[in-house]
């Protein structure tokens, strides 16, 4: 008899932790659908009165979230240009179908691979730096002061930086677009002959305007979703050190995640247009 | 034709109704009813721990409380939408526990800030204002240093003189003189009691500094953290003479045996 009421304990136990489980599930979800409405409105309001951004706070965001992410970011797009080369090259090759290397390097790093690779470079650095920043002034209490002084942490924190990768997501997917191929192009010249002249041409037939400015379009949405998670970790961070370590894994975890779900419901969509 | 003589009764600037506060489910301090005057300088005493900085975040509108009211100006900061919100934080200086300067920011910016958000200043009359803060707390010719920059004691006069940038009517400061040398505490004391003089504003801070206490406060609330509420209310000088709880006798004499 008393093992049974024990059994029974531990299913009521199970499933009071499961609810809780839920619960918390719930809240996170409703407190970043919060945060997205908040964050949105407060971009809104700042692209009416542009005054209204702190313009040292927009160039730093600038410079960190660019400037000092160029050069990582074009090793690793070139690397990937290299890889694709090769093993496209490789697969090719046998078919005799070298000609067709600078399409297929083209139409998967304009479309798909350089983009994401922009910005999961972009997530490895700014969003996990926008959450140990804002996850320290949490702790420190400066989000307490901005709200005093009125001021909206959203709007003094967040803005400057989505509008910082805004501009500079894109770039520095123009720039890793260029030497990704060149990275294609490397290969196609060493292992397949092909000359500067031909494989330029050959990118030129193969990849299409719109699919270059299909990954464009992608990177804005990658630079909004980098942000707002990377902010958004930083703000639900919890009282201490350990807190903020946590937060920093999360938004660059989550940050990945959204970028690659993201890509796949794109994908699908610019499909679907592009049939119309 | 007659004047009606009779004043309306002044509101007081903050009154605490029924108030719990905690976080999550964890009660820190329950049923405070308390009501401050203007231009009284009341002291939140009490261990550490006890909630001090809780009730003191809460009164500022930080957070929702568990339950109860707080009317500051006759005005509800707890059912306050945002707009009505940032209007009643508008008259609020608040100096952190840890100071809580911007890093991002010089000593000048900081202390800039809240005048370019909430004020109606020219540039240079905001320069001029902070140039005047900074000599409050003979902070001169730091201006141009970054918080990281700066001692500990120094960020705790800083994050005063940003506190007082907009001269505000109601000024809550968490242990402003604590990591002080006794005479920059007596300093900072003095400015507390020139600042009341001058504008009238109403103060609540947070201090464990026992001359700092009897120099400035006219009120004492003493919270405990095993009732969870507050146990005495006076003045220092009576409550350490005559409170009726040893404790609270033997904490303004610092005495255990009193
Ligand atoms: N953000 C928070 N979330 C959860 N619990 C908190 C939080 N801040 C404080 N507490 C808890 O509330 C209690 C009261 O903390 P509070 O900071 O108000 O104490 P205090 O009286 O100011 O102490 P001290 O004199 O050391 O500054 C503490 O037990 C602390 O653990
Ligand atoms: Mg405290």
């Amino acid at each position: 008899m008393p093992d049974n009421q024990n059994n029974k304990r531990e299913a009521n136990n199970q499933i009071e932790s499961m609810g809780e489980g839920l619960l918390t599930l719930g809240q996170t979800i409703r407190s970043f659908i919060e945060f997205i409405g908040e964050s949105t409105a407060a971009s809104w309001e700042c692209l009416c009165h542009p005054k209204k951004i702190r313009k040292r706070d927009l160039l730093i965001s600038l410079n960190s979230c660019g400037a000092d992410g160029f050069p990582i970011t074009l090793l690793i797009c070139l690397a990937m240009g290299v890889i694709l080369g090769y093993q496209g090259a490789l697969q090719m090759h046998k078919f005799g179908a070298d000609r067709f290397l600078p399409m297929v390097v083209g139409c998967t790093i304009v479309r798909e691979l350089g983009p994401m690779m922009v910005a999961i470079v972009a997530t490895g650095r700014c969003g996990s730096a926008f959450a140990a920043e804002i996850a320290t002034m949490k702790l420190s209490e400066e989000l307490d002061a901005l709200k005093t002084m009125g001021i909206r942490p959203v709007r003094y924190i967040f803005v400057p930086k989505l509008f910082a990768m805004l501009l500079m997501l894109p770039l520095l997917t123009v720039a890793g677009d260029m030497v990704g191929m060149f990275g294609g192009y490397m290969i196609g010249n060493l292992e397949c002959g092909l000359t500067a002249d031909v494989y330029l041409r050959l990118t030129r037939e193969g990849v299409r305007i719109g699919y270059f400015f299909e990954g464009i379009i992608k990177s804005f949405v990658y630079a909004v979703l980098i942000t707002q998670v990377g902010c958004w970790c930083g703000m639900q961070t919890g009282k201490d050190a350990i807190a903020v370590g946590r937060s920093t894994t999360s938004a660059v975890v989550f940050g990945i995640l959204a970028v690659i779900i993201s890509d796949s419901v794109m994908a699908k969509i610019i499909a679907d247009l592009s049939q119309l | 034709m007659k004047t009606n003589t009779v004043q309306p009764p002044e509101v007081s600037p903050i009154v605490v109704k029924d108030l719990t506060v905690g976080y999550g489910e964890r009660i820190i301090l329950q049923n405070l009813n308390f009501e401050i005057k203007k231009g009284q300088i009341v002291t939140l005493l009490g261990g550490s721990g006890c909630g001090k900085s809780t009730l003191l975040k809460h009164i500022i509108g930080l957070y929702p409380p568990m339950q109860g009211e707080i009317l500051i100006q006759g005005r509800s900061i707890v059912t306050a939408n945002e707009t009505e919100k940032r209007e009643i934080m508008s008259c609020f200086g608040v100096a952190y526990q840890g100071g809580a300067l911007f890093r991002a920011l010089s000593v000048a910016e900081n202390i800039a800030l809240p005048m370019e958000e909430m004020g109606h200043f020219t540039k240079d009359e905001i320069k001029e204002r902070v140039e005047q803060k900074l000599a409050l707390m003979h902070l001169e010719g730091f201006g141009n240093f970054m918080p990281s920059d700066l001692s500990g004691g120094m960020i705790k006069r800083v994050a005063f003189a940003r506190a007082l940038a907009l001269d505000p009517a109601l000024l809550f400061f968490d242990e402003p003189s604590a990591g002080l040398d006794p005479l920059t505490s007596d300093m900072l004391d003095d400015v507390i009691l020139e600042i009341r003089e001058k504008t009238g504003a109403t103060i609540v801070m947070v201090t464990h500094e026992l001359p700092s206490i009897f120099k400035v406060s006219d009120r004492v609330l003493m919270l405990s953290r095993d009732e969870k509420s507050i146990v005495d209310d006076g003045s220092p000088q009576w409550l350490r003479d005559h409170s009726e709880i040893p404790f609270v006798r033997a904490f303004l004499s610092r005495n255990k045996n009193n």
